[in-house]
């Protein structure tokens, strides 16, 4: 069953800063759900395909013709920090 | 390094040159003002979704055949999980265990020795963005903050993974060096090093001369210098080598290669924990590759570098190295075998790899641009093989060729360079040489055989260079009584 | 011009006193936008109300456009809030997209825009789609019309609430597990979810992208049909939208003559409440006389639908969500220094419970070791759960359920327990996992409260499911008209 290192490890993989006691809130939570989610071990599907798309379509694309960008302003506009005409972020370390 | 053999594979990535990016139509381009060419697909705004460039796909076919690849009948896209400032979506819609193609070679020289490099897969993936880092060095550590520039992301890259068959630096410098090449023969890429629109990732590692199983190895990222690669697999070698050899064992790890000392060191990793979490591309549906369409691309790929190669040594009965050196790069070997089908193939070859390709060199110009056409090199080539011109004169008929639209005759007539092959003419300048060095005459005549030289080279000076030098060196010899 | 009445005018209607000029665009915005003042305040329905321009833009219509008039100009609409619309603040119900302006609009509400509806607002919804109660949103609590202390029901809470109060003649949703269809059944009108494909998801921000859709809210089933005719598509934007078959039709006099009907037992399990039961039983029984022809089936793998959908969709929503990393817009942590610790805390601050729940999951679900078992297993799960349906399809034309196993709930009734929560949608979840169309129609109350009742289909049978259904609501006569019951009020017994 997940336990507090899972946790802590994942939410690295997913970048979420969680305090000790969310940690653990966190844990007890998952465990429950995953618990709830682990049924899906009872079945023995080995020659199932999996289904990855539900549309039976293949072969979508678009032909290879510019289209004109967003105006740079706007690109930045919702940007937290901005430098020299590109987005800012910190260094890091 | 006795006992011990390198063993070095690449993961090269190629930015392809379509109009436009990968999964967006933004246009691709290379050295612009920052963040002029991005939309939200590529700033990867909330609701926003890929499509595939369908040039994007018929280039990464072409590379693949071109490699003797097998084109998988059907691919998908996975994402590939990590986050970077210059990835905007935090995953790369990348290619995972259902690849364009895979199982293929590419044949290359180091020197006279042909050869082969396993591919193990081509795969087609977008590009980042661009992250500069203000601070000193440029490099990661030591700055304050990082600028992104979105332009370059989404950009159509093809990654070629080979497999470890490549044997030592100065063969992994010959493979990149002519991959590129081919790439830019299939009209995929411009591959301009500079622009980074070819790069790749090195893996190293050292084992007992012979052995067949792989030791740990080291990766060195993102380069795209071939001097760098060569100068950082020199470094890293040895120092692989002098840990084993020493008992010790290598550390898996990514390197840096700092040019100024010509040694590497750690980097620190982007992600602590490489798990890329891939699963399949939902917003992508699976492209089922037609074999009529990759019968196309096959039957429409050009002449590639190898195979004209051999052809020349074939057809033309040159060197290994000189075929190579003609005929690695279409636009000069289309220029040698213009100018070879008007003149001996053999001159042609020489004065291709010699004079004209230092005006090359020195003038920027491609082959086959500016004056110095197929026909007037096959044309010049002539009059040297008739001896209307003496080599020496040649050059400067040449250099004046390289500057005045004309044809070389004209250049002779004009500027008075055609060789003297008048006997008569030659006899009275041989004669009065002689007679004007009798000293050496005599000596000449008592045995001293390299005098000769001293007097054809009076009778070329007397010319202007212009007499023939063989038949200067008859009437000498005549003259002379000999 | 006699007074229209926001809680029962179809749009059909307004459509038709607009064309027929018995009503200005301007006096049909001002009906939407007085109630919204009368009973905003008690429900909560929308994130953004954009009283002005609504007023200003229904004046242009009156005004300027004659017969340019688009299709269903003047028609006021609500559009949930995690659909981008250039020019309007898009935040999903999240902190970390807290006054995030739009580059550009989604696909399916720029139709609507040309068509020139009027957007009143941009309605409240659970944080990022994720929720059955729209409790989790960052913004405010929706209250379900009919008795102000219970939920609407999620994740397109605030559009339901806004069409049941009167709010809005209609509105665009989206659902993923339910999240259309389960708030229309709590708050007594209609919702439907489309195939997918059928509709864009371009602009539609992704919480899992293999069974996201956008559909209509609205107060009649014929007024669903118009709405989504608008919005229907192939988009060259959205690689995995795709042309329907057949344009889709506004029913109008149907019959339930001779249709065979399936419903599986799965779906009546131990989980449905009484109320919802006798309802459900009770509307069976007319589609007999109506003539509709029922009996019960099977959806085998039905108790494996919940787990799979609750391990695909946080998977997916994992990678969807990873881009809001305070780069580029929305939320950044004040005070970080160093770039991963304001990712860190950009997520963790900007990001609810729930939200942060499921990308945990998620993520967990798809790490190294765990794929196989989980997200590989579930995708498996999706492929029996689609099997099951196209068996049951061979021998019925649609299958039915009830769209909720309860009615509303009380606020605050499970929010101590996710996985009470995630019971919420067991009904519903499966047509999405398989890509099918559902639609759900209030067919009584339980306990004063609104029951809903599902139509599910085969892939493409749009039509047939709004034939039916519409069928059924004219035999039923549901008057749509919220009780408006205070909270502290008892229910009628």
């Amino acid at each position: 069953m997940i336990g507090e290192n899972d946790v802590r490890y994942v939410a690295k993989l997913a970048r979420l800063h969680l305090d000790d006691a969310e940690a653990g809130h966190m844990t007890a939570e998952l465990a429950k759900i995953l618990a709830h989610i682990d049924k899906i071990a009872e079945l023995d599907i080995s020659d199932v395909e999996p289904t990855a798309h539900v549309l039976d379509i293949v072969n979508v694309t678009r032909a290879d013709k510019p289209r004109p960008s967003v105006p740079r302003d706007e690109a930045l506009k919702n940007a937290p920090a901005v430098g020299e005409d590109s987005f800012q972020v910190p260094k890091m370390s | 390094m006795s006992g011990w053999e390198p063993v070095i594979g690449l993961e090269v990535h190629v930015e392809l040159a379509t109009q436009t990016k990968m999964f967006c139509a933004c246009t691709v381009s290379f050295g612009d003002p920052p963040n002029l060419h991005t939309c939200p697909v590529c700033l990867a705004h909330p609701g926003a979704l890929p499509v595939v460039n369908q040039r994007a796909v018929e280039y990464a076919v072409r590379i693949a055949l071109a490699l003797g690849c097998t084109v998988r009948p059907r691919n998908v896209f996975h994402r590939k999980n990590y986050f970077y400032p210059d990835l905007p979506k935090a995953y790369q819609i990348s290619q995972y265990d259902e690849p364009l193609a895979v199982d293929g070679a590419f044949d290359y020289w180091v020197g006279d020795e042909r050869l082969s490099c396993r591919i193990n897969r081509v795969h087609m993936e977008e590009d980042a963005a661009k992250l500069v880092h203000s601070g000193e060095s440029g490099r990661i550590a030591g700055s304050d903050y990082s600028l992104v520039d979105f332009n370059r992301g989404g950009t159509p890259l093809i990654e070629i993974v080979t497999e470890p068959d490549i044997a030592s630096p100065e063969a992994a410098r010959e493979f990149l060096n002519q991959m590129r090449n081919l790439l830019v023969e299939l009209g995929v890429s411009q591959c301009i090093m500079e622009e980074g629109q070819i790069r790749w990732d090195a893996n190293i590692s050292v084992r007992p001369a012979g052995s067949t199983t792989l030791g740990v190895r080291t990766e060195l990222k993102n380069m795209n210098s071939f001097r760098f690669l060569q100068q950082a697999l020199e470094s890293e070698i040895p120092r692989q080598t002098a840990i084993l050899e020493a008992g010790g064992t290598i550390d898996q790890e990514t390197l840096h290669f700092d040019p100024e000392t010509g040694t590497t060191s750690s980097l620190r990793s982007k992600e602590e924990a490489h798990d890329y979490r891939y699963f399949p591309e939902p917003d992508l549906l699976p492209l089922v590759i037609d074999p009529a369409f990759v019968e196309e691309i096959r039957a429409a790929q050009p002449e590639l570098p190898a195979a004209r190669i051999e052809r020349f040594v074939r057809d033309y009965g040159l060197s290994r190295y000189d075929a190579f050196v003609l005929g690695a790069q279409g636009p000069l070997a289309r220029f040698y075998e213009a100018a070879a089908s008007g003149a001996d193939p053999k001159l042609t070859a020489n004065w291709t790899m010699g004079e004209y390709l230092a005006h090359i060199n020195a003038t920027g110009l491609e082959p086959g641009h500016g004056h110095v056409t197929p026909a007037r090199l096959a044309a010049l080539v002539g009059l040297v093989a008739d001896g209307v011109i003496s080599g020496s004169a040649a050059k400067q008929v040449f250099a004046l060729m390289a500057e005045e639209r004309a044809e070389p005759q004209e250049i002779v007539e004009r500027h008075g360079l055609g060789q003297i092959s008048d006997e008569g003419a030659l006899d009275a300048v041989v004669a009065r040489v002689v007679a004007d060095n009798p000293a050496q005459a005599d000596q000449f005549r008592a045995g001293k055989e390299q005098l000769l030289g001293y007097f054809v080279g009076l009778v070329m000076k007397a010319t202007q260079g212009r007499a023939n030098p063989k038949l200067a060196n008859d009437l000498v010899r005549k003259a002379l009584g000999k | 011009m006699s007074a229209l009445d926001p809680l029962r005018l179809t749009a059909l209607e307004a459509r038709r006193l607009l064309i027929e000029g018995e009503v200005s665009a301007a006096e049909l915005t001002k009906v939407y936008l007085d109630q919204i003042e009368r009973v905003e305040g008690d429900v909560h329905a929308y994130i953004l109300v954009a009283d002005d321009d609504a007023a200003k833009y229904a004046t242009k219509i009156d005004s300027e456009m004659g017969a340019q008039r688009g299709a269903l100009a003047g028609l006021p609409t609500a559009i949930k809030d995690n659909m981008v619309t250039e020019g309007t603040v898009t935040t999903c119900a999240s902190k970390i997209l807290a006054g995030y302006q739009p580059i550009y609009t989604a696909t399916a509400v720029r139709k609507l825009f040309d068509d020139h509806v009027v957007m009143l607002g941009k309605t409240n919804l659970d944080e990022f789609a994720m929720g059955s109660s729209t409790e989790n949103s960052s913004v405010a609590v929706t209250h379900n019309p009919w008795d102000l202390g219970t939920v609407p029901g999620g994740s397109s809470g605030g559009s339901a609430a806004a069409v049941a109060a009167g709010e809005a003649l209609w509105a665009l949703g989206s659902d993923t597990g339910g999240s259309i269809r389960q708030p229309a059944a709590l708050c007594g009108i209609v919702g439907m979810k489309p195939t997918y494909g059928a509709v864009s998801r371009y602009g539609l921000i992704a919480f899992a992208s293999s069974l996201d859709q956008i559909g209509p809210l609205a107060r009649s089933v014929a007024d669903c049909a118009l709405l989504l005719q608008h919005i229907v598509g192939r988009d060259p934007r959205d690689s995995t939208s795709v042309e329907l078959p057949a344009p889709v039709q506004v029913p109008t006099a149907e019959s339930l003559e001779g249709l065979r009907l399936g419903i599986p037992r799965e779906y009546l399990g131990s989980g449905v409440e009484q109320g919802v039961r006798d309802r459900f039983e009770a509307t069976v029984a007319l589609i007999e006389k109506l003539g509709g022809r029922c009996a019960e089936t099977t959806l085998p793998h039905t108790e494996y639908a919940l787990p799979a959908y609750y391990i695909i969709a946080p998977a997916e929503a994992s990678a969807n969500l990873a881009r809001f990393d305070g780069v580029r817009y929305g939320y950044r942590a004040a005070g970080a220094d160093d770039l991963i610790e304001m990712y860190e805390r950009t997520r963790g601050e900007g990001f609810g419970a729930e939200v942060k729940r499921r990308i945990m999951i998620g993520t967990y679900a798809l790490s190294s070791g765990y794929y196989d078992a989980y997200y590989g297993q579930a995708q498996k799960v999706r492929t029996l759960v689609r099997r099951d349906f196209a068996s049951a399809f061979d021998q019925f034309d649609l299958l039915i359920s009830p769209t909720s196993p309860t009615v509303a709930f009380p606020i605050g009734s499970r929010t101590a327990d996710p996985l009470a929560m995630y019971m919420s949608d067991i009904c519903t979840i499966p047509v999405n996992l398989a890509g099918l169309p559902a639609i759900s129609i209030p067919c009584g109350l339980a306990d004063g409260l609104p029951v809903g009742f599902q139509f599910m289909g085969p892939a493409f049978s749009e039509n047939l499911i709004l034939r039916a259904a519409h069928a059924l609501e004219g035999a039923i006569g549901f008057d749509t008209a919220p009780t408006f019951r205070a909270a502290s009020e008892e229910a009628p017994s």
